[in-house]
């Protein structure tokens, strides 16, 4: 059995590999805190960290959602960030794919909904993939990556459009 | 000790004559005054200003149910004789004012906001009248924490009551930024007034991620609000839950077991220890530092892989149970421990030594964002940010839990308050947790992990607090009959350091605005709830 090490490296090859495949060029992120802990943006953060290091395989994350393929958003949507995440995801490119990143995005988490809370990411905006965890690893925010892709392949195919 | 609180106490009581109108103990280390509504400005000055209490928390709760009435409660804590003194007054529902105490007390200023908009208790003189916690577009009569508003009532939006400081002379450029920025940072806006490239005035709009944390714990059985109580922040989770079971082992009247608080003590100081060195990574990104930015974040993955091998999760949830832990560690646990931080130390000196003797490091560092003395004293500023600017207060000190009081560290304080201090802080305080890390290992009791909870008195106030890395977080909490939560108030490091970072940012440039907020290192979560 491989080690935990080499099935992080394996995925982060199969990442750079699908991208070329699906997208054929490099992948930018968004991201949208939409009210978390903070815990899932750390987490975030580490993609980026010589360790797991992502940018070496060409995604990125930039500072506009007009740059953007791809927008992750943690948090449950309080009240006071709803207008923002509705205006970033205007903004965003298509496709727009909006992964949930973390329990709280995908189904609003403990704090569920509350005045101030919307309880889920998909309540405001549609969702393209949920990564569930509290918060999730960044194995699993790179596997969340993958599926993604492989969502906008099939709805690609599905509308026969050329993949690039 | 126990005679010389007594008397203070007596004396305090004479000085104070007919302003209180009665005083009882409410645990050990807390006593409560009770006062009129009239009184408690002065009263509070008095203990803040005369008695040098600083203020700890303020709490304020909706009675109704229980005596028909109100309440605030204004903490202080005297560090030097380990007792807080509690200001609590009563406020009939048919008139919800008081008497501004922040008219006197800068410190006060946001507590007393947040009790207007979440509970609709009005201060009368309050300098800031803006909303705080509810922006704008909440409708100024809902009061969310009002025990008879319904926890998932979604108020509709009306006119925003917003405002910024206007600036009259058209020199003055305003600078809007945020709430969502340009790299993985949590919301916040900022609204620069700036001459030139000089940062003459800075507001600051937060709570965006105000979730109803509070409000969604009342009614919750303790064990499940332990799991709140750890997401109120993602990177002090262990100290939230650490401080919110304190709380509750404190109005059990239960004492955890040795080999329990050592390890919640060991467990903290590897969440200070991951923090400090990641944000001393971080503030190089204030400057372009690419490879102390690398380096520090290298350092931090490997004290979160180590936290995950021992103790089953990266940001250490999971740890606390109430009345003990529900993690224990090996003798070989203890080993990896000592190995991993063997490493770290000799790799973090590297990374310091290389930061210390940049020169253009040390350039944007120095002089830049300085927090005066006065400006932390008046707001209460705590943590790091406060021993930079030569303000004393460690809580793991000052009034120790866990097994604090069983190791021996040392408290750094520098006096200049900027960047360059900041840093230096969390820097000596790496190798101080290490040292402490080092001694528990040594030390390590054996025995039981947790103690068993006794049903928990209902309708009494207790509180738990930590030292998180980023200071001291307080949590105050009150049980209803059926064992549930009636009242839960957290107070993190962060809701007291904010008022204090404006003041920082004053005659800055706007790009060393990154730079001082990184040294600050505040987070939203916590301080928005």
């Amino acid at each position: 059995m491989k080690s935990e090490k080499e099935q992080t490296a394996d995925l982060r090859w199969t990442l750079q590999k699908r991208m070329k495949e699906v997208l054929g060029r490099s992948l930018h992120i968004r991201h949208v805190d939409s009210g978390s802990c903070n815990g899932c943006d750390f987490e975030m953060n580490t993609l980026t960290n010589p360790i797991y290091d992502i940018q070496r395989f060409g995604v990125d994350f930039v500072a506009s959602p007009r740059h953007a393929d791809m927008l992750m958003v943690t948090g449950g949507v309080t009240r006071h960030l709803e207008e923002a995440l509705i205006k970033t995801y205007n903004a965003a490119s298509e496709p727009k794919m909006v992964v949930a990143i973390g329990a709280c995005a995908c189904g609003g988490g403990i704090f569920g909904r509350t005045y101030a809370n919307y309880g889920g990411v998909d309540q405001i905006v549609p969702v393209y993939v949920y990564v569930p965890g509290c918060p999730p690893r960044p194995e699993a925010i790179i596997e969340g990556i993958l599926l993604a892709l492989k969502r906008y392949e099939q709805l690609s195919r599905n509308k026969g459009e050329k993949m690039h | 000790m126990e005679k010389t609180i007594k008397q203070w106490l007596s004396r305090m009581k004479q000085q104070l004559g007919n302003k209180v109108r009665s005083m009882e103990q409410n645990s050990a280390q807390e006593t409560v005054m009770l006062v009129e509504k009239t009184e408690l400005p002065d009263v509070c000055y008095f203990l803040w200003h005369e008695k040098k209490g600083r203020l700890f928390t303020m709490v304020g709760n909706d009675e109704r149910d229980i005596h028909g009435f109100f309440a605030l409660y204004y903490v202080f804590s005297f560090d030097s004789f380990r007792h807080f003194i509690t200001v609590k007054t009563l406020i009939d529902p048919l008139d919800p004012t008081f008497p501004s105490v922040a008219v006197q007390l800068p410190a006060a200023n946001w507590y007393e906001r947040e009790v207007k908009d979440l509970l609709g208790l009005r201060p009368q003189g309050h300098p800031d009248p803006r909303p705080l916690i509810l922006h704008g577009d909440w409708p100024e009569d809902l009061h969310p924490l009002r025990k008879d508003f319904p926890l998932d009532r979604h108020a509709p939006r009306v006119q925003s009551r917003e405002a910024f400081m206007p600036y009259d002379s058209e020199d003055v450029t305003e600078i809007p930024v945020g709430p969502i920025h340009a790299g993985i940072i949590e919301p916040g806006h900022f609204r620069f007034g700036a001459v030139g490239d000089t940062i003459l005035h800075l507001d600051a709009r937060l709570f965006f991620t105000h979730r109803g944390l509070e409000k969604a714990s009342e009614g919750m059985p303790l064990e499940k609000a332990l799991f709140l109580a750890e997401r109120t922040c993602g990177v002090c989770a262990l100290s939230h839950s650490t401080a919110f079971a304190q709380a509750v082992e404190r109005l059990g009247e239960v004492t955890i077991p040795p080999r329990a608080a050592y390890l919640r003590t060991l467990f903290l100081e590897l969440e200070r220890l991951y923090n400090h060195i990641g944000d001393v990574g971080n503030v190089c990104a204030g400057f372009g530092f690419a490879v102390g930015v690398s380096q520090g974040a290298r350092l931090k993955e490997t004290l979160q892989q180590l936290n995950e091998r021992v103790a089953g999760h990266r940001y250490l949830r999971g740890v606390v149970r109430l009345g003990g832990v529900r993690i224990d560690i090996t003798e070989r646990e203890k080993e990896e421990i000592a190995q991993t931080l063997a490493y770290v130390k000799k790799e973090f000196q590297e990374l310091v030594d290389l930061l210390f003797s940049h020169d253009i490091a040390m350039n944007r560092m120095a002089t830049t964002g300085v927090l005066s003395l006065e400006h932390a004293n008046q707001l209460e500023v705590v943590g790091v940010a406060a021993r930079a600017s030569g303000r004393s207060v460690d809580i793991r000190r000052d009034q120790p839990y866990a097994a604090y009081d069983q190791v021996s560290f040392h408290v750094p304080v520098y006096e200049v308050g900027d960047v360059l201090s900041r840093v230096r802080i969390r820097v000596d305080e790496v190798l101080e947790s290490i040292a402490i890390i080092e001694q528990l290992l040594h030390s390590l009791p054996s025995g039981d992990t947790f103690t068993p909870l006794p049903p928990l008195p209902p309708y009494r106030s207790a509180m738990g607090w930590c030292e998180s890395p980023r200071g001291e977080t307080v949590h105050w909490l009150m049980v209803g009959p059926d064992q549930t939560i009636y009242r839960y108030r957290i107070r993190s490091a962060t809701y007291s350091n904010w008022p204090a970072v404006p003041l920082a940012v004053k005659g800055n440039i706007v790009p060393d605005f990154p730079l001082i907020n990184k040294s600050f290192e505040l987070c939203y979560a916590c301080c928005d709830r």
